[in-house]
C-alpha cells in the first residue's frame, strides 16, 4: 500500500473548484486539525445529536404514509382485530405504516426510540455540561440554546406522540387539553384555537402535524445547528490535566480522527436504535384501538419524558379557585395549573438562569475552558442532584398506579408519599451529595499529599510496620490539582463595599460567602512512607511502578 | 499498548529529558518543517513531506509541528503511531467488519425482495429480518471504523492554543465608530419624524400575523361567547319528534329498559342516542349509570335525579377530563384511571381523593313511556375540566333554585 504524496486529483479537482469561488481555503486550513478533547461524557451530546439526524431521516420517511385527518373511514386493511371499525384516517394509516408498509414498522418504531433517545440524550448532556460547569463564561449563551432546544423538544415529542389518533395518544390529547382550557383567563380561547372548536374537533392533528413536521423539527434543526457553530467557534472545554490549561485545547484533530470517531458514533447510535427499534416494542398502536373520548385503559402513561408532568398532576392535591364566586369568572384550577407549569418553570427557568445567579454570587467574570470535577464545586453538584430529585420523584409517580398495583401498596399511601418526597427527597439528595463531595476532596487531598498505597508493607529498624505510599502518577496528580477554589466575592467585615448593604447585597454576600470558597483546601506536600518522609528514594522515577497507576485509575 | 485513552496525561512524553519510554517508531500525518498545513490540500502540493518523517524513529521528541496552533507541549504525546504489527492485524479485522456489513445490507434488500407483509406473523418476519440485518450492518460497520480510528490511525494528543472570544480594545473601538457613523449617516438620529413614523408602521406590521391566526377558531361565535358552548351538552336537546333523548349503551346503541338494568355493583357507560358516533359529543356528554339499592344512597346523590336507584353521573372526569371509566363495587369508588381521581358514586360522586376538585355532575335520568332510561334534562353545571369562565357553577345553580 502506498503512502499518499499529493492530494488526489478528483478531490483537488473540486476543492480548487470550491476555493476559487468560496475562497474556503482559510477556513479549511484554521479546521482541519481542530482539536477536539477526548472524555466519554462530552459524546452525550453527541447521541442526541445522531438521534435528531435519525429522527429526520425516519420522520421523513413515515410521512409519505401518514395521513393527518380525523377524517372517518371504515377500517379495511390486513390487521384482521380491527377490520370494520370506524376510526380516524390518522390511525388507519398508522396501522397501514405498521402492517403494510414494507419496513414501516421498523422504521416508526426506529422514529419512536429516537425520540426518546434524542431527549434522553439532551438530558444526560445537560446534566453533564451542568455538573462541570462547562456553562459558564463564555458558554451561557450555548447553554441557553440547549435549553431552549430541549423544551421545544419536549412540546415536539407531545405532538408527536398525539398523532396515531390510537386510544393512548388520545387519552394523552385529552390531559393536554384539560391543561390548555384549565389556564387562568386565556384557557378557554387557547382551547379553541388549538382545536379549532370543542374537543377533540376535526383540526386538532392536521395542526399537530405540520406544528410537528415543519415548525418545531425546523425550529431545533437551527437551534442544533447554532448550537454546534458556538460549539465550534468557542471550542470544546476538558478536563485539567498534564499539559491541559485553560488557554489550550489537549485532544485529537477533527481531520482524520475525530471526523471517524464521530462518524462510527452515530452508526453505533444508529445500530443501538434499530436494535431497539427491531426488537424492542414501542407503542403498539394496533392493541390500543381507535380513540373515542369515552374510553380509556388503565396504566396509560405519557413517554416517559412527559411523565414529570404527569406525576406532578397526579400528587398534586385538589385545590381550586373561584375568585369572583359565582359569576362567570375566575376559576382558577390549581390542581392543573400549579403541576403544569411550576416544574417545569423551575427546571427550565432554573437552568436558563443558573449561569447568571452563579455569576452574581460568585463575582466570577473569567473565560472558563477547564471543566469542573462535579466534586468540585460541591454547591453547584448539590442543587443539581436537588433538582435531579425534584425531576425524579415527579417522574416515578408519574406511575403511582402502576407501583401501588406491582407493590401491593394503598395508591392513596403512594400519592402521600410522592407529596412528601417531592418535597423531602431534593432536601436530602442536597445534603448527602454536599457531604459525598467534601469527602471526595478530602479524599483527593489525601492522594495528593499521603500518597497512593503502594501495597508495599516495609518494616522499620525499629521494629515497626508501615505501608509505603508512592506519590501518584503525573497524570493524575495534575488531574487533581486542577481544580480551584470557587470565587467569593470580595469583602470587608468593616467597610461593606458600596451596593453590599442592603439586604439584597448582604445576602448576596452570605451565598456567595457559603457557595464559594474553599471547602477542603489542596494542601502541599508529597507521599510519605514513614516518619513524614518520602517513599521514594529522590531520583526514582514515579513511573517505575506503573501498578500504582492501576491503584489510582 | 494497552493504553487506549487519548485523554489525560499519558505517561509517555515526560518532560525534562526523560527517555521516552513508548518511543514513537514512526510518524504519519505529521507534516513535516518544510511543509505546513497551510493550504496543502487545495494547492496538491505535498501534503506529508518527507517520507524520512516516518524514519525518525528514537530521536523523535513529540509533536515537531511548526504550526502556531500546535505548540510543542512538554508532557503532551503529540501524534503517537501505531505499532506496524497491530495495525496490520486491525486491518485484517476492520476489513472483517465491513465484509460483515456489505452481506447484512446485501440481506436486507434481499429481505425487503423477498418477504411481503400481510398477516401478522408475515409482517413480524418481515420487520425483524430488515431490522435485525440493519442493525448486524450498522453496528459492523461502526465497529470496523473504530478499530481503523484506534488500532490503524495514530494516537493524537495534540494542543492547539485558545485565544480569548473577546475582540481587542482597538477592534471594538472602531466597530463602535463604524457604528456611531453609520448611525449619523443614515440620519435616524437627527430625523424624529422618520424614526418615530417607521416605528408607528412596524407595530400593526407585527400584529398582522396574530390577527391573522384568528380563524383557528371555527366555531363562528364571538370570542367572548366561547365558553358559553362548554356549559352545555346534548342531554338538554330533544329529539326531532321532541321526546328527551334516551340512554344508549355505549358501543352497541342499545336503549335501556330501566327494569332490565337490574345489576348492584356495575357500571355501564351510556351516550346519548342519535350521537353514538359523534366523537365531539361523546368528550362531553359520555354518562355512567350505576345501580343502587335505596338505603345505599347518601345525602350528596339528588334522588329526584334519579330512577329506580339508577343514578347517572358525568363520565368526564372534572380534572382534565379522561374518562372515570373503573368502579370498585364494594365501595362504590369511581377511579379516573389517569390521575387517579377518586369519586363516591354512592355520594353524589364527590371527590373522595385525588386532584379532581369537584364531584362528577349528576345527570337527571327518567323513564319514557315505554320504560327506556331518558335524560330529564341537561347537566346543572359544565362538565368536564376547569376553566376560566367557570365560575362556581354548582353555587350559582344551587343560587338558582336547582339542587346539586
Amino acid at each position: 500500500m502506498s503512502e499518499l504524496r499529493t492530494v488526489p486529483e478528483r478531490i483537488a479537482g473540486p476543492a480548487t473548484f470550491l476555493d476559487d469561488r468560496l475562497g474556503a481555503g482559510g477556513f479549511a486550513r484554521r479546521n482541519l486539525r481542530k482539536i477536539f478533547p477526548d472524555h466519554w461524557s462530552f459524546l452525550l451530546g453527541e447521541i442526541a445529536l445522531y438521534s435528531f439526524v435519525i429522527l429526520l431521516l425516519t420522520g421523513t420517511f413515515l410521512t409519505f404514509w401518514f395521513k393527518p385527518s380525523m377524517g372517518e373511514i371504515v377500517y379495511d386493511g390486513t390487521y384482521a382485530p380491527l377490520k370494520g371499525v370506524t376510526m380516524s384516517e390518522a390511525y388507519a394509516s398508522s396501522l397501514k405504516i405498521s402492517f403494510e408498509v414494507r419496513g414501516g414498522l421498523l422504521i416508526r418504531q426506529i422514529h419512536h426510540w429516537a425520540a426518546l433517545i434524542f431527549i434522553g440524550g439532551m438530558m444526560a448532556h445537560a446534566l453533564r455540561v451542568f455538573f462541570t460547569g462547562a456553562y459558564r463564561k463564555p458558554r451561557e449563551l450555548n447553554w441557553i440554546i440547549g435549553v431552549v432546544i430541549l423544551s421545544v423538544a419536549l412540546f415536539e415529542g407531545l405532538t408527536g406522540y398525539s398523532l396515531p389518533d390510537d386510544l393512548l395518544s388520545g387519552a394523552g390529547l385529552r390531559v393536554t387539553q384539560g391543561v390548555v382550557i384549565g389556564l387562568p383567563v386565556v384557557g378557554t380561547y387557547l382551547n379553541f384555537f388549538l382545536f379549532g372548536s370543542e374537543y377533540p374537533g376535526e383540526d386538532v392533528i392536521s395542526r399537530f402535524y405540520s406544528i410537528h413536521i415543519l415548525l418545531l423539527p425546523g425550529l431545533i434543526l437551527a437551534l442544533v445547528t447554532a448550537h454546534l457553530i458556538l460549539m465550534w467557534v468557542q471550542k470544546h472545554t476538558q478536563f485539567p490535566g498534564k499539559g491541559r490549561t485553560n488557554r489550550n485545547v489537549v485532544g485529537a484533530p477533527f481531520y482524520p480522527a475525530f471526523m471517524a470517531k464521530s462518524g462510527a458514533f452515530f452508526l453505533f447510535t444508529f445500530a443501538v436504535i434499530a436494535g431497539l427499534g427491531t426488537f424492542a416494542q414501542i407503542n403498539p398502536v394496533w392493541l390500543y384501538g381507535p380513540y373515542s373520548p369515552a374510553d380509556i385503559s388503565a396504566g396509560s402513561q405519557p413517554d416517559f419524558y412527559l411523565a414529570f408532568l404527569e406525576g406532578a398532576l397526579r400528587i398534586m392535591p385538589a385545590w381550586e379557585l373561584n375568585i369572583f364566586g359565582t359569576s362567570q369568572a375566575g376559576t382558577i384550577p390549581l390542581s392543573v395549573v400549579i403541576p403544569a407549569l411550576v416544574p417545569l418553570g423551575i427546571i427550565v427557568v432554573g437552568m436558563a438562569l443558573y449561569p447568571f445567579l452563579e455569576r452574581w454570587i460568585t463575582g466570577d467574570h473569567r473565560e472558563h475552558h477547564l471543566a469542573d470535577r462535579p466534586r468540585d464545586n460541591p454547591h453547584r453538584t448539590s442543587i443539581g442532584m436537588a433538582a435531579i430529585a425534584f425531576y425524579g420523584v415527579l417522574w416515578l409517580f408519574g406511575g403511582n398506579d402502576i407501583i401501588s398495583a406491582n407493590f401491593r401498596v394503598s395508591l392513596y399511601t403512594t400519592t402521600w408519599a410522592g407529596r412528601i418526597l417531592v418535597f423531602v427527597a431534593p432536601v436530602l439528595a442536597y445534603a448527602i451529595t454536599y457531604r459525598i463531595c467534601l469527602g471526595l476532596q478530602r479524599s483527593d487531598v489525601a492522594v495528593l499529599t499521603h500518597g497512593v498505597e503502594s501495597g508495599v508493607i516495609k518494616r522499620l529498624p525499629d521494629g515497626r510496620y508501615v505501608e509505603v505510599h508512592s506519590r501518584p502518577a503525573e497524570d493524575i496528580e495534575a488531574h487533581l490539582r486542577g481544580r480551584e477554589p470557587v470565587p467569593v466575592l470580595p469583602y470587608d467585615e468593616a467597610v461593606p463595599p458600596k451596593g453590599m448593604r442592603g439586604p439584597i447585597g448582604r445576602l448576596r454576600l452570605r451565598m456567595s460567602r457559603a457557595y464559594g470558597g474553599e471547602k477542603i483546601p489542596i494542601a502541599n506536600g508529597g507521599p510519605h512512607g514513614e516518619n513524614g518522609q518520602a517513599a521514594l528514594p529522590a531520583g526514582a522515577s514515579p513511573d517505575a511502578l506503573p501498578e500504582d497507576r492501576a491503584l489510582t485509575r | 499498548m494497552t493504553d487506549n485513552e487519548h485523554e489525560t496525561g499519558r505517561p509517555d512524553g515526560r518532560p525534562e529529558g526523560r527517555p521516552e519510554r513508548r518511543t514513537p517508531a514512526r510518524v504519519i500525518g505529521t507534516p513535516s518543517t518544510e511543509a505546513p498545513l497551510s493550504g496543502t490540500p487545495l494547492s496538491g502540493t505535498p501534503m506529508s513531506g518527507r517520507p524520512g518523517a516516518a524514519d525518525e524513529g528514537p530521536d523523535f521528541k513529540g509533536p515537531v509541528f511548526e504550526d502556531p496552533d500546535f505548540p510543542a507541549v512538554p508532557g503532551v504525546a503529540g501524534v503517537v503511531p501505531q505499532d506496524e504489527r497491530t495495525a496490520r492485524r486491525a486491518e485484517r479485522i476492520a476489513a472483517l467488519c465491513f465484509l460483515l456489513a456489505f452481506a447484512a445490507l446485501v440481506a436486507f434488500l434481499v429481505t425487503y425482495v423477498r418477504l411481503q407483509t400481510g398477516g401478522l406473523s408475515a409482517t413480524g418476519a418481515s420487520h425483524v429480518a430488515l431490522g435485525g440485518t440493519l442493525t448486524l450492518a450498522l453496528l459492523a460497520l461502526a465497529s470496523g471504523i473504530v478499530i481503523w480510528v484506534r488500532q490503524i490511525m495514530p494516537k493524537y494528543e495534540l494542543v492547539q492554543r485558545r485565544h480569548p472570544m473577546a475582540s481587542p480594545e482597538d477592534v471594538r473601538a472602531e466597530v463602535a465608530a463604524t457604528f456611531v457613523r453609520g448611525a449619523g449617516e443614515s440620519g435616524i438620529g437627527r430625523h424624529r419624524l422618520l424614526r418615530r413614523t417607521l416605528l408607528l408602521a412596524a407595530a400593526p406590521l407585527g400584529l398582522a400575523p396574530l390577527v391573522l391566526l384568528r380563524d383557528l377558531d371555527t366555531t363562528g361565535v364571538p370570542a367572548a361567547q366561547l365558553h358559553r358552548k362548554l356549559r352545555h351538552t346534548v342531554w338538554g336537546e330533544r329529539t326531532r319528534d321532541g321526546k328527551p333523548l334516551r340512554l344508549v349503551v355505549e358501543g352497541t346503541g342499545q336503549p335501556i329498559r330501566a327494569a332490565d338494568f337490574n345489576s348492584p355493583g356495575g357500571i355501564l357507560s351510556v351516550v346519548p342516542q342519535g350521537y353514538e358516533h359523534d366523537l365531539n359529543v361523546l368528550a362531553k356528554a359520555t354518562v355512567i349509570l350505576v345501580k343502587f339499592r335505596p338505603e345505599e344512597l347518601k345525602a350528596g346523590t339528588n334522588r329526584n335525579w334519579t330512577h329506580d336507584g339508577i343514578v347517572a353521573y358525568s363520565k368526564i372526569c372534572t380534572h382534565v377530563g379522561c374518562p372515570a371509566a373503573l368502579y370498585e363495587q364494594t365501595t362504590h369508588h369511581i377511579l379516573c384511571p389517569c390521575h387517579q381521581s377518586t369519586f363516591d358514586a354512592a355520594d353524589g360522586a364527590r371527590v373522595v381523593f385525588g386532584p379532581a376538585a369537584r364531584p362528577l355532575p349528576q345527570l337527571p335520568v327518567g323513564v319514557d313511556e315505554e320504560g327506556y332510561l331518558v335524560a330529564r334534562g341537561d347537566f346543572a353545571a359544565p362538565v368536564g375540566p376547569s376553566y376560566w369562565e367557570r365560575g362556581d357553577a354548582e353555587a350559582r345553580a344551587r343560587e338558582n333554585g336547582g339542587h346539586l
